[in-house]
């Protein structure tokens, strides 16, 4: 078919939208690792893991120890998310078998509303509520324990919503089938909805995961950003994305690009685990 | 490549003044034949039919006419079709007005979600009609001619997917015919339409036997025996449709040549 | 059904309600915190006039014609990206291409982008390399990336919903495709359209990471998209964390913040409810 001249037009300009588009994120990770080269190749990466400490505005001759905001970061992950999964899923299980019909209606609207709260939110109310609340027990309350509570409040959402989906698509021969064996709910629940639907609640837990280890305002407001290896769940850390928040905006040169090392290390975490989506997931990460 | 009608001495009948013909036309989609190897002449200014039991093709067979087999992926066209003696498939043929020309009206009314003056505009811009004086006289002559205009004069504007299934088909029907096309194919228009519309569609396409050169699909062996000048059988045979006889409607009827026919005809197969 | 198959029912029963109270609890907790605190700030003053003291008296004026022009720019360069890279998957390359695989990968990619590599980005890239420096410019451009992937697969979804009748009616009057696009598939699509700009919009108004390197702290009002603004989110943070008695502020821009994100969200559901209707029509 010979196109018209209108068409071909548009065909150019659709093209150009797209491979704007698609080409996106190629220029991101690209400026990244271009930033970050200078610090790679003279630091190395050996003193970004051993070094005695975080002192990067000192040059090539300062200390690159990113290894107590990796720690934060993972501490502050788990944690988040050995709250939010089990109370997700429970929140979905609550929804699709539990309550009652008007109830899981509301619940389900009242997840959606979480998941639409700005983290700037979760983390001011952290700060003024929530902190001085730990802090009665234990000071400085700016903590690890503070940073994963918000974090789990802030991706349990993702997690119910998607675990969910997951129960909702399961066929409804499934569940025919287990009444007409006489199962009981909570049977038919363990052994027979669950297992199944165990690759979408997988997949929405990574990416809930994800979530958590990318966010900055809220961890950045709550946790106190000291720059250490913490040993207790009442110790102040500082992750790796408030890290780059805080030191960002006065870094120069050699220590800019240690802050794009931290972007590309977080970049790396966040890409491994959606490529765990893409294996757990048939359908695409993000809806 | 020549642009004079050929003589097709494999044809069953000649006819002086074909407007389509097509020679060892086949359609195939990704595994298998749809239509195999066909030769068919359509007389211009006059009605044909097409009938056959379902999937032998004769909707394949239409959307060749039109070239709307190149929107399917993964379907093929080989063979030729003539449209006034100019072969449809060459390449560097303008298909935006092969499918003017060629006009199309599907089973289920399609008209767009939007008024039904836009219905009619719409396809005359693109086809050249900037005018506004000139684009309200022909939407009003198209809607005349379907006998729709006195209906929906009083409310143009209004969307036209609150007209009903028949007033919807001949919307779609004026739609097309405001483009002045030479042939009109129509794929079963009847059938999605309650017993009154289909009465009232099918005088309309009686009334275009004059003007345009027309192929109906039906499944109504006695509307094509009404309305036909000239009906063909399609059948499937080895998987692949093809075309089983082709007559002058009332002796395709009265006396048919093939076993097929006869028994189609009689209904005892089909 | 036997006896220790009903108490774990009973059990989980229990556990599920535990949980569900829980999560409401905590959700009425925040609400009922923000509202009660911030509601009082706010009056038609607040929101005309601009901060003072670094934002611990005055109002946010500034603040919210900064989010607006961020916003602006970010809407103005994201939805014809969008839309477009959209219209290209699914109405111009077939649906299962390599290319459009490719593309849809790198979108979900970009998608899982953490907003402060956003800023990382954004900081250098419309900062540095075009020479925007800290302003609205840089600010909108970055948040137009962010919210691409949300836009394009939202509109897809719309574009795959408009029916085959469309595609193959308007072909067969000889309509052109870009025709076909504008006229009958734009509007079938402006459902997914409408959902996603609600979701970019939204994504968008939240963000504060990608914006604190790009568009910046400067509270003035801007005179231009090449100065620098703040965006409301930002000036919650700064409020909250480097202002010491911003509280009150910050609780009360917050609750502006909340409402300005529940007032998108019920215009889009009546838009989408009157588009569904079909009460409008082009
Ligand atoms: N878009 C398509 N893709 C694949 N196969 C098709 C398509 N359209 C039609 N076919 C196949 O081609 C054959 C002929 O179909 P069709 O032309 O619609 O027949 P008829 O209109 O006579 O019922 C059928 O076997 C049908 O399954
Ligand atoms: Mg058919």
């Amino acid at each position: 078919m010979s196109p018209s001249r209108g068409d071909r037009w548009l065909a150019g300009a659709l093209g150009l939208a797209a491979a704007l588009a698609g080409g996106a994120i190629v220029l991101i990770l690209a400026f990244l690792v271009i930033e970050a080269w200078p610090a790679l190749r003279q630091v190395g990466l050996s003193r970004f893991l051993g070094d005695s400490g975080w002192l990067p505005a000192a040059g090539p001759d300062g200390n690159f120890n990113l290894v107590p905001m990796l720690a934060g970061t993972v501490a502050v992950t788990a944690g988040a998310m050995l709250l939010a999964v089990p109370a997700g899923v429970i929140s979905a299980i609550f929804c699709r078998y539990y309550a009652p019909l008007g109830v899981s209606h509301i619940y389900r609207r009242l997840i959606e509303v979480l998941a639409g709260i700005p983290s700037v939110v979760y983390g001011f109310w952290g700060l003024v509520v929530l902190v001085p609340w730990i802090t009665r027990f234990r000071p400085p309350g700016q903590s690890l324990l503070a940073g994963a509570l918000i974090l789990a409040l802030m991706v349990l959402p993702t997690v119910a919503l998607l675990a969910e989906s997951a129960l909702r698509s399961l066929p409804r021969s499934y569940f025919e089938g287990a009444a007409a064996l006489g199962l009981g709910r909570f049977t038919t629940v363990r052994s027979l909805a669950l297992p199944a639907a165990a690759p979408g609640i997988g997949a929405g837990c990574v990416l809930a995961t994800a979530r958590a280890l990318g966010e900055t305002m809220a961890v950045l407001m709550v946790c106190g950003n000291v720059v250490q290896v913490p040993t207790s769940f009442f110790d102040p850390i500082r992750t790796l994305t408030a890290n780059i928040a805080l030191e960002m905006a006065y870094a120069t040169q050699f220590h800019r690009s240690a802050l794009f090392v931290s972007g590309l290390a977080l970049m790396g975490l966040v890409g491994l685990l959606i490529s765990a989506v893409e294996r757990l997931s048939p359908k695409p990460a993000y809806e | 490549m020549s642009a004079s009608p050929r003589e097709t001495l494999d044809s069953p009948q000649k006819l002086q003044d074909a407007c389509i013909s097509t020679e060892g036309l086949s359609v195939s989609y990704a595994k298998s034949y749809a239509l195999r190897d066909l030769h068919l002449e359509i007389p211009r200014g006059s009605i044909t039919a097409l009938v056959g039991p379902s999937g032998c093709g004769k909707s394949s067979f239409l959307k060749t006419l039109n070239r709307l087999t190149d929107l399917i992926t993964g379907c093929r066209v080989t063979g030729s079709v003539r449209l006034d003696g100019e072969d449809i498939y060459q390449s560097g043929f303008d298909v935006l007005s092969l499918r003017r020309r060629v006009g199309m009206i599907f089973q289920k009314p399609n008209p767009f979600p939007l008024s039904i003056r836009r219905n009619l505009t719409l396809p005359l811009e693109e086809h050249g009609t900037q005018d506004s004086a000139a684009l309200a006289a022909k939407t009003e002559a198209a809607l005349r001619d379907v006998g729709l205009w006195d209906e929906v004069k009083d409310r143009l504007d209004s969307s036209a997917m609150i007209l009903s299934g028949g007033q919807q088909q001949r919307l779609c029907i004026a739609r097309a015919l405001a483009l002045g096309p030479e042939v009109v194919l129509l794929d079963e228009p009847c059938s999605a339409l309650d017993p009154l519309s289909s009465a009232v569609v099918e005088d309309l396409i009686a009334s275009l036997r004059e003007s345009y050169t027309v192929i109906i699909v039906t499944h109504n062996l006695s509307q094509a025996r009404r309305i036909a000048d000239q009906t063909a059988l399609f059948w499937l045979e080895n998987g692949a449709g093809t075309l089983i006889e082709t007559a002058p409607t009332e002796q395709f009827f009265s006396q048919p040549q093939h076993r097929l026919t006869k028994e189609y005809v009689s209904g005892a197969r089909g | 059904m036997n006896r220790s198959s009903v108490k774990a029912d009973r059990t989980a029963t229990f556990l599920c309600w535990i949980v569900a109270f829980a999560v409401t609890g905590t959700f009425f907790w925040i609400l009922w915190d923000l509202l009660g605190h911030g509601f009082k700030g706010i009056s038609w003053s607040f929101l005309t006039t601009q901060p003072r003291d670094a934002g611990r008296s005055g109002g946010i004026s500034s603040v919210l014609v900064s989010t607006s022009l961020i916003l602006g720019v970010c809407l103005g360069v994201a939805i014809p990206t969008g839309v477009g890279t959209a219209a290209f998957l699914s109405e111009w390359i077939p649906r299962k291409s390599r290319v459009g695989r490719w593309i849809r990968r790198s979108l979900d990619l970009l998608a899982a982008v953490p907003s402060i590599v956003f800023g990382l980005f954004g900081a250098v890239f419309f900062g540095e390399v075009l020479g925007f420096g800290f302003s609205i410019l840089s600010g909108g451009l970055t948040l137009a990336l962010m919210v691409l992937p949300i836009l394009i697969r939202a509109t897809e979804a719309g574009f795959r919903s408009a029916s085959e009748e469309l595609r193959l009616g308007g072909a067969a009057l000889g309509l052109r495709r870009a025709t076909i696009l504008r006229h009958l598939l734009l509007p079938a699509a402006s459902h997914g359209i409408v959902v996603g700009l609600v979701l970019g919009v939204g994504r968008a108004l939240a963000e504060t990471a990608a914006l604190i390197f790009t568009s910046g702290y400067v509270t003035r009002m801007p005179s231009s998209l090449l100065d620098s603004g703040r965006s409301i989110s930002v000036h919650i943070y700064d409020l909250a964390m480097n202002v010491p008695g911003g509280e009150a502020n910050a609780y009360a821009t917050a609750v502006v913040l909340i409402l300005l994100l529940i007032l998108i969200n019920s215009l889009a559901s009546w838009a989408t409810q009157t588009w569904l209707g079909g009460r409008s029509l082009p």
